[in-house]
């Protein structure tokens, strides 16, 4: 058991003006568009009307074909740094967001989601096609396939629904 | 025709039915108040995890990816902006008090005017040429950040009829596990507007929400300069303990 001696202090949303401030040019190029090995990861935010959402926010965390989770700094300034594992996309005005990544030898890429509306950040994963845990093994076969990711061509798809009967599966890990 | 806003009256008598029934110190995400979180919560449960893999590791960032230069958001553009210069300090900690070494906060706000230079914000108030209102800065070994800016106005908004947003900063900090991810504003003590406020009231334990109001602090302030406020921030996430000492 882990003591708590200090009380969290609260989320709050992102709002609707953060475009100006957390996205940053290469934020969600992780490796090099196109580049050998890379990999295209992409989807649409969705409100529980179906509708996209334009100002969400995700934020990734991964391992690389190595299966190490790097802790090397860059992030901020990718050009000519290892990959670092890490990345940030708003999405456009179709509620669509893209990475270029790599496939990693692991079976989830970690997913950290913000919104205007969404009062606190959400989690969830992104399994890779086939892959399988402990976890995944613990939810019914729709969960398990709303929490994986769909292979289109070259690219990885992962939507992300609010609300909803096709709710995406948000963690909680308190 | 659009729907007619809601009044004031009407958003705070739901802001009072749910305050009569606080609920834990981290926001609702279920929180009707805030118009634009209803088609936004979720409406299932979220699913209990062990935190494994790439959410055991925030991300890194060192002094390669940060300017020091980034946490004066009043030498950004040239000239000086207007409005009442400030400083706001404090320490980013963990849930037992340790500090967050070297980890990175980001920072957005409007201007003295309460206006962002962000496209979408059609507020009629001026924009500031002086200023653009983003900063980050990494902490030190003490866990301590600090930024240099002018005091952000409050703003209108369509929530419901005359909504104006308190006074308030935004921040993003990492903590040291990707769990730790926390976004919130920050704002500034005696705000009359906290009463009227769905997105500072979404956080219905009253102790809760007051640990995002800074405090003036005139030890940080400095003479016929700048004033001071000090906000430490604590972050929540599994921090768990990956060798615990096991004695069942
Ligand atoms: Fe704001």
């Amino acid at each position: 058991m882990t003591e708590r001696t200090l009380p969290a202090t609260p989320g709050q949303t992102v709002g609707p003006f953060f475009h100006y401030a957390l996205p940053y040019p290469g934020d969600n190029e992780l490796v090099p568009w196109g580049s050998p090995g890379s990999l295209t990861l992409r989807g649409r935010v969705y409100d529980g009307d179906g509708a996209p959402l334009p100002d969400a926010l995700l934020e990734i965390r991964q391992a690389g074909i190595d299966g190490v989770v790097p802790q090397v700094p860059g992030s901020l300034r990718r050009y000519g740094v290892p990959f670092t594992g890490w990345g940030r996309c708003a999405t456009d005005n179709a509620g669509e967001y893209r990475f270029s990544t790599v496939e990693p030898d692991a079976s989830f890429i970690a997913v950290a989601v913000f919104a205007r509306g969404l009062l606190d950040v959400l989690f969830t994963r992104i399994y890779l096609p086939g892959a399988t845990d402990s976890f995944l093994d613990s939810l019914d076969t729709a969960e398990r396939d709303r929490m994986t990711a769909r292979r289109e061509g070259d690219a990885l798809v992962f939507d992300v629904r609010m609300q909803g009967e096709e709710q995406t599966v948000f963690l909680d890990f308190t | 025709m659009p729907t007619p806003l809601d009044s004031q009256a009407t958003i705070s008598e739901e802001i009072a039915t749910y305050a009569k029934d606080p609920s834990g110190p981290q926001p609702r995400l279920d929180y009707a108040p805030y118009r634009s979180s209803i088609l936004r919560h979720p409406t299932k449960a979220l699913k209990q995890a062990d935190p494994e893999g790439a959410e055991l590791l925030a991300p890194v960032f060192g002094p390669t990816d940060v300017d020091p230069l980034e946490a004066d958001l009043t030498i950004q553009d040239g000239g000086e902006p207007l409005g009442e210069r400030i400083r706001v300090q404090g320490r980013v900690l963990d849930g037992d008090g340790r500090p967050v070494r070297r980890q990175l906060v980001e920072v957005w706000q409007a201007n003295a005017s309460g206006r962002y230079i962000h496209q979408r914000d059609q507020h009629p108030a001026p924009l500031d040429p002086h200023f653009t209102g983003m900063g980050r800065c990494l902490t030190d070994d003490d866990g301590r950040y600090t930024f240099v800016t002018v005091k952000p106005g409050p703003y209108p908004w369509k929530n419901h009829q005359n909504a104006w947003r308190p006074a308030h900063i935004h921040f993003s900090m990492f903590g040291t596990d990707f769990t730790q991810r926390l976004v919130t504003q920050m704002y500034f003590p005696g705000d009359p507007l906290f009463a009227l406020d769905p997105i500072y009231q979404s956080i219905t334990d009253p102790q809760a929400r007051e640990r995002l109001v800074a405090s003036y602090d005139h030890d940080v302030s400095e003479p016929e300069f700048l004033l001071g406020y000090s906000w430490d921030i604590v972050l929540t996430g599994s921090r768990t303990t990956p060798m615990e000492a096991t004695d069942d």
